[in-house]
């Protein structure tokens, strides 16, 4: 039975599209048939973070209108063969997007694939409502910060209302807690708020920590998921967070500050 | 922070003042700040006990809570003294 996967945080530049390219590039290449949605219509962006946006040539509103068949618009990943990406539309027209729409297309991709990651556009408004209203689990991304926090819960608020599950009273969307851009060193130095802090407040288990890393931004720039991006914290962060999702005990890794040794801090290097 | 601040220890570090935030901020919109619809449904209650006992809006107050894992709606309305 497929399962959908939400990769939501309310506020914008969190990490949500980043998280989406590298968890969906987890699953598959732990061997499961996995599709990744882009469903921010009118700013299309994990195309270019899966590095497929030289070969869209449909997109999500095209199959939602009939203009083109859904394997028409899934695009095969290069680097995972039971991965593809569906990308969305450069339209600006809000309603693109409508409920019995989207509800076939997840019927279809149901049928063919393991997991269906949906790339939730920030915001609380209908694109954001639409990705997650199917989802069966969520990954709220969120950084360690207090605005990032604050829409966070607004958005778990939002799952626990507003989702297919909560309305036609199934179990709850089951919700896990996804830091990212977490630094270390300032959490010791008392200058962010600590793992701790953030699980506490959300209330929400967590299923990994993102460290703050240059490596990001490199992943991004050649349109690589981070999860490829080998011998880095972030990939390690990425897989350890996916088997953690896949039932499987890992220890936290990357959350205490890297001690320099007095050579290192003499000579650099 | 200077090294002075350091030894002295004055200042309240920054993460400690976002937790404290945080928490009255979410405490508050979780509970206190209740669902949007709040203000409409105490219209229409007073409306509809208005057909027959005359309340003033002042004397009727809706607020939602959570207790643990359920949410109470609670209805608070002060009659006139009809003697």
């Amino acid at each position: 039975m497929a399962k959908i996967v939400v990769v939501t945080s309310g506020k914008g530049g969190v990490g949500k599209t980043t998280t989406s390219a590298a968890f969906a590039s987890g699953l598959a290449l732990r061997g499961y048939r996995t599709v990744v949605i882009d469903f921010d219509v009118g700013l299309r962006n994990l195309d270019l973070i899966m590095g497929c946006e030289r070969r869209v040539v449909y997109d999500l509103v095209n199959v939602i209108q009939g203009e083109a068949k859904l394997q028409q618009a899934l695009i095969r990943d290069k680097r995972c063969e039971s991965l593809y990406v569906l990308p969305t539309s450069q339209t600006r027209d809000k309603d693109a997007l409508t409920t019995e729409g989207v509800t076939a297309i997840m019927d279809e991709l149901r049928k063919e694939f393991d997991y269906i990651v949906c790339d939730s556009p920030a915001g609380i408004e209908s694109g954001a409502l639409m990705a997650l209203y199917h989802a069966d689990e969520a990954i709220v991304v969120t950084n360690p910060e207090v605005s990032s926090v604050r829409d966070s819960d607004r958005i778990l608020g939002i799952l626990a209302a507003r989702s297919r599950r909560a309305e036609q009273g199934e179990e709850p969307v089951k919700e896990h807690l996804l830091l990212t851009r977490y630094s270390p060193k300032r959490v010791e130095g008392g200058e962010m708020l600590s793992l701790e802090d953030v699980k506490e407040l959300l209330h929400t288990p967590l299923l990994g920590v993102i460290p703050e890393s240059e490596v990001i931004l490199q992943a991004s720039n050649q349109g690589i998921p981070a999860v490829h991006m080998d011998h880095s914290d972030v990939a390690e962060a990425y897989k350890d967070m996916v088997a953690r999702f896949l039932g499987e005990e890992r220890p936290l890794r990357f959350v205490q500050p890297v001690k320099v040794g007095f050579f290192k801090r003499l000579f650099g290097g | 922070m200077s090294l002075l601040d350091y030894f002295l220890g004055s200042r309240k570090k920054s993460a400690h003042v976002a937790k404290d935030r945080l928490k009255l901020i979410l405490a508050h919109e979780r509970s206190d700040g209740g669902p949007d619809f709040l203000p409409a449904l105490q219209e229409e209650l007073l409306a509809v006990i208005g057909k027959y006992i005359p309340v003033d809006k002042e004397n009727i107050k809706v607020t939602m809570e959570r207790r643990g894992d359920f949410e109470v709606l609670e209805l608070n309305v002060l009659f006139p003294d009809q003697r």
